[in-house]
Parts: structure tokens; sequence; C-alpha cells
């Protein structure tokens, strides 16, 4: 028997076997073909002209075609929503990482009365959606002047993305052994240069996690947009693509451009890395 | 910084605690809780008006239309809710099991199904919409090319397949969620009991009901209740394909889109109530809290008899 034998697949039962992973792997590969099937029709698409996406919807395109996406690049506000999902996404992630540490390692790291509460106090509503209180932060962005303004969704980007990153980074600095510190310690180290020269650096691979976990929800966010920013300049990437689809309705080609351009940072991103993608994006659920 | 030595490690733990705090008590906890006292008073646009305790509640539960509007909205969330418990976590189990055994290829299948899950909802719900334009759709121009074009149809136009082509396309974007939740789950089922039952039984399902599923219950919990909370308050999807009314004729009204209409009016209804919308929030709030919490505890206690 090979080696497969050994391990904990079963494959005896010889016929059983077979079918059982035959059908299995027919399973995986229709599946596949589903999966990919509408994004690939998608990018040829892109590059079509209407009546060619209406005749032959599924042939493959010559990819020279590339009108639609010039028309996108000259014609429409596609690269402002890009830039303004860069700038939102960006200022959001830092807050996030930085605030999500100075908590957790607080945490995680000192003891002092109340640290039990206070984690609580972040975890709270960590699956409560903050959608539905959306009429009072609509009122509060108001009173604090920020309606229509990058700040709002910058504040509330990362009000949200703190107890994800506290929860996952107060776990991951428990683990940390406190041989490093102590000897800075009594070397003379201030707690804020402990904290910054010797156990940064060994938060890192936590802060990818965390990073990863919520960078998808924002940079994809179109909810918080919808509420808060009305001025198209300021718009987002998937709240601007609204507008967007709204002005090509029967220009296909176009419509189809625009789709592919925003898909196209985050699958690239995906693509080359998908394990750092999939263990950030589940890590919640699988501790 | 003798400064800060001076006056020790409770001013350090202050300086990191506090700015965090300061965003989740300011941007989370109080619209929370405000969401509740909004809900109490009578709103004159964005003024608010006097207290009229549970007035709004009694209004969105049983007062004309606002009943009936309810009544309709709700029953979709658990229409969908089903929908997805079947097409997605039922769909990412058996796909787990799949990728579990490491056929041939596994790897790429694992990137391909998990692909979608990183797109954002509003290019998943236009490029489903496009797909099921009644004309110029590839659903039933397909349909067509093999014969089937009695089956093809205004997918989005009709009641009665509105919803479900909206379910099928949440199912598309998300199956691979609950697909990875699952398969981290089976991947720590340790070797030695699989090597036991393989002593003790030849049966595929028997392996699946009796060890596989017990032992990835806690994977399961999650994923139900993830799914349960994100069916109730669904929003993006629905708004794109098919608007914030729930066209055609409400019949993809959910929850999500009747709140966001209530609370900030729309253009053919022109209402636009924060102290009913906020009643509704309020309710809804509560139906997820509870049962969230009576999923958890209850699947939680069977994880530990099993």
């Amino acid at each position: 028997m090979s080696a497969a034998a050994n391990t904990y697949y079963d494959r005896r039962g010889i016929m059983g076997t077979l079918g059982r992973d035959g059908l299995l792997q027919i399973i995986l590969i229709a599946n596949t073909i589903i999966m990919l099937a509408p994004i690939v029709i998608m990018v040829f698409s892109a590059f079509k002209t209407t009546p060619q996406i209406f005749q032959s919807p599924f042939a493959i395109p010559d990819f020279t075609h590339v009108g639609n996406f010039l028309k996108i690049w000259t014609q429409t506000n596609f690269l402002r929503y890009l830039l303004n999902s860069f700038v939102v996404t960006g200022a959001s992630m830092v807050l996030i990482l930085t605030l999500g540490t100075m908590a957790a390692y607080a945490i995680g790291r000192y003891q002092f009365t109340g640290s039990t509460f206070i984690l609580m106090f972040f975890l709270a509503g960590l699956t409560l959606p903050l959608k539905l209180a959306i009429i009072p932060l609509f009122m509060l962005m108001r009173d604090l002047s920020i309606l229509n303004n990058q700040l709002s969704l910058i504040f509330v980007y990362t009000a949200m993305g703190l107890p994800t990153t506290v929860f996952i980074m107060t776990g991951f600095i428990r683990t940390l052994p406190n041989e490093l510190e102590d000897a800075a310690r009594m070397d003379g180290a201030s707690e804020a240069r402990i904290m910054w020269a010797i156990m940064l650096p060994l938060v890192r691979p936590a802060m990818v996690i965390a990073g990863i976990q919520n960078v998808v929800p924002i940079w994809n966010d179109f909810f918080f947009p919808l509420v808060f920013i009305q001025n198209d300049d300021l718009k987002t990437l998937p709240q601007g693509l609204t507008t967007f689809m709204g002005e090509y309705t029967t220009d296909w080609g176009v419509l189809f451009s625009g789709l592919t351009l925003s898909a196209a940072p985050i699958i690239l991103i995906y693509i080359v890395l998908s394990k750092q993608f999939i263990a950030g994006m589940t890590s919640g659920a699988v501790k | 910084m003798p400064k800060l030595r001076m006056t020790g490690r409770g001013l350090w733990i202050t300086i990191l605690i506090v700015p965090p705090l300061v965003f989740v008590a300011l941007f989370i906890v109080y619209p929370i809780v405000s969401a509740f006292a909004y809900a109490f008073f009578d709103w004159q646009g964005l003024r608010r008006g006097e207290f009229v305790g549970l007035d709004n509640f009694w209004t969105v539960l049983f007062v004309e239309p606002y009943r009936s509007w309810t009544i309709n909205a709700f029953s979709h969330n658990i229409i969908v809710f089903f929908a997805l418990m079947v097409l997605q976590n039922g769909l990412g189990f058996i796909l787990a099991y799949a990728l579990w055994r490491e056929l041939p290829g596994a790897r790429f299948h694992r990137v391909a199904v998990f692909l979608p899950v990183v797109l954002s909802t509003i290019i998943v719900a236009y490029l489903f919409k496009l797909f099921l334009h009644p004309l110029f759709g590839v659903v039933n121009i397909s349909l067509k090319g093999i014969g089937l074009g009695w089956m093809a149809q205004p997918w989005l136009g009709q009641g009665g397949t509105a919803l479900w082509s909206l379910i099928i396309a949440q199912a598309w974007h998300m199956v691979g969620f609950p697909t990875l939740v699952f398969l981290a789950g089976m991947q720590r089922i340790p070797g030695e009991i699989l090597d036991a039952v393989r002593m003790e039984t030849e049966s595929e399902w028997v392996k699946i009901t009796k060890v596989v599923w017990p032992l990835v219950a806690p994977s399961a919990t999650i994923v139900f209740t993830l799914l349960f909370v994100g069916a109730f308050n669904w929003f993006e999807l629905p708004y794109i394909m098919a608007g914030l009314d729930g066209s055609p004729f409400g019949s993809t009204d959910v929850l999500g889109l009747y709140f966001y209409r209530t609370a900030f009016g729309n253009v053919s209804s022109g209402q636009q109530d924060f102290g009913l919308g906020s009643a509704l929030a309020v309710l809804i709030f509560l139906f997820i809290a509870v049962i969230a919490g009576v999923i958890t505890t209850r699947l939680r206690a069977r994880e530990i008899q099993l």
C-alpha cells in the first residue's frame, strides 16, 4: 500500500472509496466552476463592446478592446472614488492598529483593577450589527459637523474594527514570554520603551491577522458612506460604483469594465496572499 | 522620561487605554444606547419631540399599514435565514468535507471557493443583476442556448423568483466562509480518533454523523450565529438588486430595507420617521441578541454533551 494509506484518510474499501472520492472530486470541480464563471464572464465582458456582450456573452475576447476602460479613466470619477477608498481605508487601518495594539497591550500585559471589565467593554457589540444604530450615529456625526466628511467614515470604521483587533491581539500578547520584558526593566528601560522596542516587533503576526480581518470589510463597505456621504467627490469605491452603474445603464461594456476595475485590486491581492487572507478573515470564527 | 516614571504605571496604562476606549464608547456604545432612547420619542424630521412611551413600538407592530409591512419583511428574513442555512452552511459543510480529503487540486479549489468572499457585496449584487437581466442576461441567454428557452424569465421582475434570486446570489458570495471555518474545524480532529473509527466502521455516513459532525460543533455554532445575525440585518445585496422598496411589490423586502426606508425615507413614500425607525431597530436588535444568545448557549450546551 502507498504512504497515503498510513495517513488518516480512509482509502480502503476499494469500490466505495473510489466512488466516494470521485463524487467529492466532481463536487469540488463543479463548485470551482460555479465560483469562477461569474468572475471570468465579468472580466471577458469588460473587453467587449455592448453588442458583442449581447451576441456572444461567453466568447473569449482578444483583450485589445480597451475602450471601456479608457472611458472610465477619462470620463468618470472612478479614480477619485478609488483614491477616496484608499484614504479612508488607510486612515482607518492606521488608527485601528495603533489604538487596538495600545488597548490590547495594556489589557494583556499589565494587571490592574477593571482590566476584565475594560476587555468586556471592548468586546461588547462584537456580533450586534452597528448598522441598526445608524440613526444615532447619523445625529452624532451631524453634531460633530462631520457629515459629508471622510472623518465620519474613518471614526466609525475605527470603532468597528477595535473589538476584533483588541480580541485577537490581547490573546496573542498574553502568550508572549515575560523574560525579555523583565530583563529590560532591570536595565532601567521605561515602560514605553519596553513596549516600542521589545514587545511590538513580536506582535507583528497578530497585527497582520487583525489587519486583514478589518481591511476587507472596510474597503468593501457601502452602508456607512450611503448614509454619511452625499458629495460625489468624497464617495468611496462601492458607493461610487452605484453612481457609475446608474449613469451607464445601457452601455454594458462600460458597466462590466467598472465592475472589473473595482474588483481587480482585491482579487489580485487575494490571489497573491490567499493564505494570509483566509487565515485573517476566518480567524475570529476559528478560535 | 523621568516624569512618567514618577507618576508610575497608572498613568502609562491610562495613556494606552483611554483613546481606544473613547472611540468605542462614542461610536459604538453611545449610538446603541441612544437607539433605544430614540424609540420612545416622537420625531419631527431631525428634531426630537415629546416622550411617547411605547407608541412607536405599538405602531410598527400593530397599526396598519406598518403591521403588514413588518410581517412581510420579517417573514422574508426567516425564509432567507433558512434557505441560506441549507445553501450556504449546508453546502459549506459538504465542500469542507470534500476539501478535507485533500484530493488532487484541493489547494486550488480552496482558493477558488473563498474568492467571492473578498469581493464587495456591491460588485456581487450588480454582477448578478446584469446576469439576471430578462433580455440580455447570461442566465436567460444560456437557457435559450441549451434549448430550455421556456425556463427563461424576468428573474428579478416577478414576485415568485425575485427573493430566491437574491438568496442564490448571497449564497454564491458567502459559501466560502462556512466552508473554510468547517474545514479548519475538521483539520483539528486528531488522527487517532479517525484511525479508531476506521477500525469500527466502513460507512462514510456513520463517520460523518457520529464523528466529524460532533467534533466540528464549535465551528457550527459560530457559522450558525454569524449567518443568523447576517440574515436579519441583510441590506446591501437586496438594496442593489431589488431596490429600497423591495420590488417588485415588496416581494424582496427585508427588515434592513424596511428599517432604512422608515428612518431615512425614500423618493416614493417621502416619509422619514426616526421614532418608528428607532423602534424597528430596537426590535431587530433585541430579536438578534436574544436568538443569537439562545443559539450560542443551546449549541454550546450540546457541544459539551457530545
